[in-house]
């Protein structure tokens, strides 16, 4: 019954254009001649670049309050921000450190406690910036179906928040730095510049697997596996050159080449042993940055009027 | 049925014409939202049906048979909607639950992509309805700049439309509590304001006037009024009929997902509360 008279209806709204319009013109033809758009349609690169500017209120405010949000249940509220790296790193330093005892390791270079929370904060940082920007679309589908916004709003914010959560963990691990009779040194002035190339990164990571998690439900199961075995081959709680002593280079080039591995070694040299980053280790840490970055945004911005639909 | 096909057909024959009426907005004749054979198909992941238990060894075996997931159904939500919206148009959609009436609006907002067909529009349609964007953990003062940023406000807009969004949600100093200590009501009212603060071309409302006591149904429904003296056309989706009988000048009565009637309010509303 209803087959008839939709198509009824079809006709009739094909009727009502075609008495507007000379007979027989399609409605794709009237929409142009009106100079009618698609509603959907991925705008190009330079135009979704300035449409993000132009969000970047929505993107700041986004991430704030979703800090605020986050932790307003629990009674110690933001403190957990610090507490949860610090938390891990006690753990991480009473097995590994301790009963596993990488602590005396000659490649540690005798401060274990510093050695291991700059990995462990360091780690965290992309770590928390990749599980976010996995649930940066898929956890928000009713924004993206009630709002018209570019979508790597989402990723950006998430990135953001994890940005501004790193600024209570760089003080603490800053103080620690300290603490444990390091000296502060010029070199802290490239602190900055080691969080901006991380920064970019896990921007790029983040922006990627975005679209990945929007697309594979089973991502959220997965990650987690992904990031431990992440996390084990960077050298957060060893050191990457004493433990592959005596194994193939090409595996501890693979190791060292790994970016977190990279930022990780790049913070360390800063803060511990009062080096400047070997070239190795900038051109490591600069091609991920760029490199993460570009590719991120571009296989997220491809796919940016399919988001939303399942 | 004979009797209501037989009216469609007047209604289309009359077509153009009609337009010189009662629905003088046409006469401009400048389409605003045209819906090309649309069709929208939702992918929903739920939980398996009834004879598939949702245990391990079921999922195993249904990877080795390489039948994908059960859990996921596809819904063919709007199956070949073609209509178009002129300039003053107040456009109200009607039919059951699940008939597709808010699934189309999004498409028409152009957040949900369409499977075939196309929608094309003057201008960018916005959804009346910034809910997703706020956060029930932070107060009503934050919630509302969240809001206005959301749905691409300036920082210079929000500050000139924060004080109006207080008082016409009417919430006074609850402003400064977070909104999960709101009742239903006052989020409603609050949820409303910021998402009429703005102006648009083409509005899209989805059920918006249910909501507050009955002072605020009437405050809300002068609001869209206003808004759609501002905009180019207004679509409205509404259970209750005598809101769209009071605002539109024109229906369309979507069933699962089809157009069934498409006309003078008047003539579909009498043909729907018929049904």
């Amino acid at each position: 019954m209803s087959q008839p008279e939709s198509a009824v209806a079809d006709a009739q709204a094909g009727g009502r254009a075609g008495g507007a319009t000379p007979k027989g013109e399609s409605l794709a033809a009237l929409a142009e001649r009106h100079g009618l758009r698609r509603s959907i349609a991925r705008p190009a690169l330079p135009v979704y670049l300035r449409q993000l500017w132009q969000r970047r209120h929505f993107i700041i405010t986004y991430a704030s309050s979703r800090n605020v949000s986050k932790y307003s249940n629990s009674v110690l509220g933001q403190l957990w921000q610090v507490l949860t790296p610090l938390l891990n790193a006690a753990v991480y330093w009473l097995m590994f450190g301790l009963i596993l005892g990488q602590k005396d390791k000659p490649g540690v270079g005798g401060n274990y406690t510093a050695f291991l929370i700059t990995g462990v904060m360091v780690f965290t940082f992309t770590q928390r910036s990749v599980l976010g920007g996995a649930k940066s679309v898929s956890g928000n589908l009713s924004l993206i179906r009630a709002l018209h916004f570019p979508r790597a709003s989402l990723p950006l914010a998430y990135t953001l928040q994890e940005l501004q959560q790193l600024g209570w963990s760089m003080a603490v691990l800053l103080a620690i730095v300290l603490v444990t009779g390091e000296p502060i040194t010029w070199l802290w002035v490239l602190i900055p510049v080691a969080l901006l190339l991380q920064t970019l990164f896990n921007l790029g990571a983040s922006l990627f697997i975005a679209r990945v998690g929007a697309q594979v439900r089973d991502m959220t199961q997965l990650l987690p596996f992904a990031l431990r075995t992440w996390l084990y081959a960077s050298g957060v709680f060893y050191s990457i050159q004493e433990q592959t002593k005596g194994l193939p280079d090409l595996l501890r080039w693979a190791l060292e080449a790994n970016p977190a591995a990279a930022y990780i070694q790049f913070m360390r040299d800063l803060l511990i042993y009062e080096r400047v980053p070997d070239q190795w280790t900038w051109i490591t840490c600069v091609f991920w940055a760029v490199c993460a970055l570009i590719v991120g945004f571009l296989y997220f911005w491809q796919a940016e009027e399919r988001y939303g639909r399942g | 049925m004979a009797e209501m096909i037989k009216e469609r057909s007047h209604v289309a024959l009359e077509g153009p014409q009609a337009s010189q009426g009662a629905e003088a907005g046409k006469k401009t004749g400048t389409p605003t939202v045209i819906v090309d054979d649309l069709h929208i198909i939702y992918r929903v992941y739920g939980a398996a049906s009834g004879h598939e238990k949702g245990n391990a060894a079921n999922a195993l075996m249904r990877i080795l048979r390489r039948q994908g997931r059960p859990q996921m159904k596809e819904v063919h939500a709007v199956k070949g909607v073609s209509f178009v919206a002129y300039h003053g148009d107040a456009i109200g959609i009607i039919g059951r639950n699940g008939s597709g009436k808010s699934t189309l609006l999004r498409a028409i907002a152009g957040l949900l992509p369409p499977a075939k067909g196309a929608v094309y529009t003057d201008g960018q349609p916005s959804l009346l309805g910034v809910n997703a964007a706020l956060m029930k953990e932070l107060t009503g003062e934050r919630n509302i700049v969240l809001g206005c940023y959301a749905m691409g406000m300036t920082p210079a807009q929000v500050r000139e439309k924060y004080d109006e969004i207080v008082e016409f949600s009417g919430i006074d100093e609850f402003v400064n509590l977070p909104m999960s200590a709101y009742s239903s009501g006052m989020g409603a009212r609050l949820r409303f304001a910021i998402a009429s603060a703005k102006t648009h071309d083409v509005l899209l409302v989805d059920e918006a006037l249910a909501t507050g006591d009955r002072e605020f149904k009437r405050k809300s429904q002068q609001r869209i009024q206003e808004m759609r003296k501002e905009a180019g056309t207004v679509f409205l989706v509404a259970h209750n009929l005598d809101v769209i009988e009071e605002t539109c000048n024109r229906v369309i009565w979507l069933h699962k997902g089809k157009i069934k009637m498409d006309g003078d309010p008047a003539k579909v509303l009498a043909a729907y509360t018929k049904n």
